[in-house]
């Protein structure tokens, strides 16, 4: 099948040379972070973590959110889903991709990365979560191949495959759990040091990943000849606003037991983000407008007549994969390193350099959604569904 | 697919599933009795080596009062480790450094305190923790409590530069080689190893002195000031100080056992 993915149009060819230059100047400031070392970003002692390992909180998000369609098709028998199940499946395999470039690109000394397998450490979360990213891709990229493969060739996948789909289900929740335990367990980071943190990150994963599939759907119907169907695009905004509104719930949860307890170690985090702290507040505009969006999002999406235009389901999909991602991939790993541990506030404003970079990477999981989704769709073409 | 293909592709599977596993079964497997003396104690401690179950070290803050009172022993420490002093502040890398009551205890001080104590300066360093969470949290082992002395080191051969630790470590003891530190060092000391960009870093308690007899240069240029010794050996000066003074600890609470007391 991967021949699919390089025979195509003139302007399927464009687009994956526009990702490409963007992805080659990316690599160049990368090679120019590996000569110089991290300093090139706008990381420091005291805020250790940036952009990057928060693209890959947010992102490990998006590959989980693909079991929002896979559990309902392959547990329930929802045959509606039949046509986006394998779009929910390569949009997981392009989100992990991004993921384990965003950690290597985060790292030190990324020739070194070979040391996680090679002195393996079951009490350091990280050691785990290493381990359940690949493994979602490996049962994604099995699953996925061999359904598709089986749908082109008019017959049923193999027996053998089904033991994988089941597991793909629970391994998608732990993704998202283990990456919240890299937070959640730290003493002394008030603001990560809760247990609403990995269903928070859950949740928020059901409501960005599912946002984007619709998305994605919307936009292979309009360039291509194969449709999703409108009603698998309908249930799945349900989903997403299930989620969101779950996601908005819990953040509540969160923020009646900080403010509530008064606890300041818990609170000042919140305070840096959302009024600012010693007079920083780069962040504020961002956290209100996060919130402003998730809760257009709920408005648009509980409500059904605008749920069901598929322009403003667009909207509000924008609207809420633009909020869950300013929440996660900006104030999430940064508020929570701000104070620091000795009552400090240093800020952390991204470089331009490392904002290149991880742009460079999200083009290079475009550029693979591009040829799986290229794949996918060809043969739903070819097989006329 | 041939027979012969799937053969060969079995094989080189269930290879690549062995060399993966071997490691991974190792770590679970693990006997600390059987492995404990010959793959652990890979260093010989010389005949003066100091030893101790779990080193710790008792800081008289009464006794300093200027930054002239603490910048010998923050000196003596950078010099001798290679710590370079880099341009940028978020660059910076630091050992053992002073700092207010307020950022050294933040949530614990009293209100409308003595500006004495209010702007006196507290040298803050590693705790050389007895439950450390950076080690719990490093991927590869590369930070580690010993198990001979209890200090809290660093292998920065193995270190993979993900920063876990630094985010576990709830006094901000660690710093990053955001760039070559290299160029940055006033004199290097040659018996003692340069970091490599993209790695972490922190006070060791001096490890290298103890093994040779002596005591880390921060106590050793504290006058007294600094006391150093063993806190499970009921006669050492530590016990002494912690005995008759009362002591307080960084962040208590958290449960992770710092081996650093403050009289105050």
């Amino acid at each position: 099948m991967l021949e699919l993915a390089i025979r195509g149009s003139k302007k399927y060819y464009g687009w994956m040379l526009f990702l490409l230059s963007i992805i080659g100047v990316g690599f160049f400031f990368y090679l120019k972070q590996l000569d110089f070392g991290l300093g090139i970003t706008g990381m420091s002692r005291d805020v250790s973590w940036g952009f990057y390992i928060a693209q890959f909180t947010f992102l490990v998000g998006v590959a989980a959110g693909g079991v929002m369609v896979v559990l309902p098709y392959y547990l329930h028998d929802y045959k509606v889903y039949g046509r986006v199940t394998i779009l929910g499946e390569f949009l997981a395999i392009a989100a992990v991709v991004m993921c384990l470039l965003f950690i290597v690109i985060d790292l030190g000394q990324p020739m070194r990365v070979f040391n996680v397998p090679l002195y393996p450490s079951p009490n350091s979360v990280l050691f785990w979560d290493f381990i359940v990213l690949n493994g979602y891709l490996f049962l994604n990229l099995i699953v996925g191949w061999n359904v598709l493969e089986a749908e082109r060739n008019n017959v049923h996948y193999q027996a053998w495959v089904k033991p994988f789909i089941y597991l793909s289900i629970p391994w998608a929740i732990s993704i998202h759990t283990v990456t919240a335990y890299l937070y959640a367990g730290l003493p002394g980071r008030g603001f990560w040091l809760t247990a609403i943190l990995a269903p928070r990150f859950l949740s928020s994963a059901f409501a960005s990943g599912p946002a984007l599939l619709i998305l994605l759907c919307l936009i292979i119907r309009k360039t291509t000849n194969f449709d999703p169907g409108r009603e698998a695009i309908q249930t799945l905004a349900k989903t997403v606003a299930y989620a969101i509104c779950l996601n908005v719930f819990f953040f509540l949860c969160e923020i009646f037991t900080v403010f509530y307890s008064q606890i300041p170690e818990h609170m000042d985090h919140f305070k840096y983000l959302f009024t600012g702290l010693h007079g920083h507040g780069a962040y504020v505009p961002w956290m209100w407008a996060s919130l402003a969006l998730m809760l257009l999002g709920i408005i648009l999406l509980v409500n059904p007549i605008t749920r069901k235009n598929e322009g403003v389901l667009a909207v509000a999909c924008v609207v809420i994969f633009a909020g869950t991602w300013i929440d996660k991939g900006m104030g999430m790993i940064s508020g929570g390193f701000v104070p620091n541990p000795l009552h400090e506030v240093t800020e952390y404003i991204p470089s331009v350099p490392e904002l290149i970079i991880s742009l460079a990477v999200w083009c290079v999981g475009f550029l693979v959604l591009s040829a799986l989704y290229k794949i996918a769709v060809s043969v739903k073409e070819e097989v006329g569904t | 697919m041939d027979s012969s293909r799937r053969q060969i592709l079995k094989f080189f599977g269930i290879s690549t599933l062995a060399m993966s596993t071997k490691p991974l079964l190792d770590a679970f497997a693990a006997d600390p009795a059987a492995e404990g003396a010959e793959s652990k104690e890979t260093f010989l401690a010389g005949p003066e080596a100091l030893k101790a179950r779990q080193w710790a070290m008792v800081i008289d803050t009464r006794e300093f009062h200027s930054l002239e009172d603490v910048e010998p022993l923050i000196e003596a420490c950078h010099s001798i480790h290679n710590v370079p002093n880099l341009p940028i502040r978020r660059h910076e890398i630091k050992w053992i450094w002073e700092t207010e009551y307020k950022h050294a205890f933040p949530m614990k001080g009293a209100r409308f305190m003595a500006e004495e104590l209010e702007h006196r300066p507290f040298l803050v360093l590693c705790n050389h923790c007895e439950n450390p969470s950076c080690c719990r949290a490093c991927p590869t082992q590369a930070t580690f409590k010993r198990e001979s002395d209890g200090i809290v080191l660093m292998d920065f051969h193995r270190c993979i530069g993900c920063r876990f630790c630094m985010a576990a470590c709830p006094y901000g003891a660690r710093s990053f080689n955001f760039r070559d530190p290299r160029p940055f060092i006033a004199e290097t000391n040659k018996k003692f190893p340069t970091r490599a960009k993209g790695v972490v870093e922190k006070c060791n308690f001096c490890a290298e002195r103890l093994a040779v007899g002596r005591l880390p240069a921060c106590v050793e240029a504290s006058e007294g000031k600094v006391t150093f010794g063993d806190l499970y050996d009921p006669d050492s000066p530590v016990r002494e100080r912690i005995k008759t003074n009362y002591t307080i600890r960084r962040k208590q609470s958290l449960g992770t056992e710092p081996s650093i007391y403050y009289i105050v």
